[in-house]
């Protein structure tokens, strides 16, 4: 597994985020390994606070240091090692440091928010946050710029690029600011974009929308994609492969058929089985017993055994490893069909 | 036991509800879906009485209680109970589950006796139990939050419950849950559901019959399977059209 050709434009080994808190130390991500290839959608899928969006917000360097902490043995970003040179932490690990991040963030890495009002300035017009990232990542001169932020606009699927451009964000339509949101992050021509639920906040309807313009958008520029989310739809509509996260460990992760088809792990088919579908009837659902576990009071050994039908005296004992080549899971009793 | 009939009522120019009727059959859950802005909201404060319809009415079991007063809407509160999609938001911080729960009886029933009694029947009745009764909603996870406040609801035997979005803000682990909770309640209790949500597939599981909202208007109404497989109007076509795939193409 360690053997890896050039051709992934992220590479990241053994990821582990810490929040310093007045409660103590929480360990919120605990050792994801995960990499995406260009023209590639990875899906990053799990529930509230299971780590997806501390793995994407440390990967864009935004976590604060303190009361944040980001150690992982490997970073590549399109073969560049952004740990190099980085200090050594607890375990073996290397101190991931916001300034390495920055240096490749925009121009080689981008985000999509949940929220697309928190990523604009209220303050400035639509265009300016275009133009700004297309003169500093792509050294373009004014008015090339702003000729080419009207044609992300149009690009994006804005109707009258001309007359959006001079709108400011609370004139907009949540999907509209999306949109802008989208053109943004993809005008310095990145080569990876996180996209943190980028429709949650959005009507059913618009995020079609919004969905079929990130894929068509993926397609043109093979982009690599880390989409996080908490919709299992989502991830059949928009993913090649699915990494299924649980207390801050990927506990699963397939090509996008085989776990939709298959799922190995109990949590996975768990899962699938609570989710209500339209065609699914009304008989009762299969919920999962309990609750997920705050980052502050993780399971011993498999974190999931404790509401796992599966469990045995080995889950509390032994943490199980993923395995598997390319459908891995870490069960050490998973389902087989 | 809920019919309401030509309801509209407007916030300046918005038409936030535009003449709208429909009625529920006592043990059904009629669903009502839409998207932000839709006016699903809107219907249920009307149907509470916590917002006055300029036209229309609300009729429950027989009786007109749209423009009733304080006074003489006091009995149909007891009734009719509702349950909000934000538990964190809809529980007084600072009162334990056991003062939350109390309160109904205090005002409707006051001097009933076996409060400790009742109260530990209403959360063994949601899946808690006699321990959870001193704690306060900070110290419970969001599915054992949303518990209480479907006690709370419980609290007065009511017929009729209008369920806002109330498992919006949960994980689907913890959905499932909740929605198989509901289902027992009224399969146990006899309870009329009122569930407004804009998530098909929750509707679909809940729903006998639904009805679908645009720009207040109700643009299609009838038995759940109809609406939802073989629907006649367009927008609701569009909506089924929207969501994402089961599984893999």
């Amino acid at each position: 597994m360690s053997d890896y050709s050039g051709d992934y434009v992220l590479e990241l080994r053994d990821l582990h985020v810490y929040f310093h808190t007045l409660g103590g130390r929480v360990h919120a991500v605990r050792g994801v390994d995960l990499e995406v290839r260009p023209g590639e959608t990875l899906g990053l899928v799990g529930e509230t606070g299971c780590g997806k969006s501390a793995t994407a917000s440390a990967l864009m360097g935004l976590i604060a240091e303190p009361p944040g902490e980001v150690l992982a043995s490997r970073l590549h970003f399109r073969g560049k090692d952004l740990l190099a040179g980085a200090a050594s932490g607890r375990d073996r690990l290397r101190r991931l440091s916001a300034t390495a991040v920055a240096e490749v963030r925009g121009g080689g890495i981008s985000m999509i928010f949940q929220d697309p009002s928190a990523a604009l300035n209220p303050v400035f017009s639509v265009v300016d946050p275009i133009r700004a990232v297309l003169r500093h990542h792509l050294m373009l001169d004014a008015p090339r710029a702003q000729t080419r932020a009207l044609e992300w606009l149009a690009h994006v699927g804005l109707p009258d690029p001309e007359a959006v451009a001079g709108k400011y964000p609370h004139q907009l339509s949540g999907g509209m600011k999306q949109r802008v949101a989208i053109a943004m992050a993809l005008a310095p021509e990145p080569a990876l974009v996180l996209a943190d639920e980028p429709t949650t906040a959005l009507d059913v309807t618009v995020q079609a929308q919004v969905l079929a313009l990130l894929r068509g958008l993926q397609e043109e520029t093979r982009i690599g994609l880390l989409f996080i989310t908490h919709d299992l739809g989502i991830v059949a509509e928009m993913c090649h492969r699915v990494a299924v996260m649980y207390a801050g460990r990927v506990v699963e992760e397939a090509p996008v058929k085989e776990l939709f088809e298959a799922p190995r792990h109990p949590y996975t088919r768990g899962l699938f089985a609570a989710r209500p579908t339209l065609h699914g009837g009304r008989e009762r659902l299969a919920a999962i017993p309990g609750a997920v576990p705050p980052p502050s009071a993780i399971p011993s050994g498999c974190p999931f055994h404790p509401r796992c039908p599966r469990a045995q005296a080995k889950c509390a004992a032994q943490m199980p490893v993923l395995e598997g080549d390319p459908h891995r899971a870490a069960c050490f009793f998973p389902v087989t069909s | 036991m809920l019919a309401v009939k030509n309801l509209a009522v407007a916030f300046g120019a918005l038409r936030a509800v535009d003449e709208v009727s429909f009625e529920i059959s006592r043990g059904d859950t009629f669903a009502l879906v839409g998207e932000s802005g839709s006016g699903k909201s809107t219907m249920a404060r009307l149907v509470m009485g916590l917002l006055q319809p300029e036209n229309g009415e609300v009729v429950f079991d027989g009786q007109r209680i749209d423009h009733l007063d304080e006074r003489a809407r006091r009995p149909f509160r007891r009734r009719m109970q509702m349950v909000f999609q934000d538990p964190g938001g809809s529980l007084n911080p600072r009162r334990t589950v056991r003062e939350t729960l109390c309160e109904p009886f205090v005002i409707h029933q006051p001097g009933q006796r076996d409060l400790d009694e009742k109260v530990l029947a209403l959360v063994s009745r949601v899946g808690l139990s006699g321990e959870h009764l001193d704690r306060y909603p900070h110290e419970f996870s969001g599915g054992q939050r949303q518990r209480i406040s479907i006690a709370r609801a419980l609290a007065l035997n009511p017929e009729f419950i209008v369920l806002d979005e109330p498992t919006s803000a949960l994980d689907v682990s913890v959905q499932a849950q909740i929605l198989n909770l509901l289902q027992d309640l009224q399969r146990d209790l006899g309870l009329t559901y009122l569930f407004i949500s804009h998530d098909i597939a929750v509707v679909a599981h809940l729903s006998d019959h639904v009805g679908v909202m645009r720009q207040g208007r109700l643009v299609e109404v009838g038995p759940a399977d109809q609406v939802l497989h073989a629907p006649s109007d367009p927008y609701t076509r569009a909506l089924l059209d929207s969501i994402p795939p089961e599984r893999p193409g």
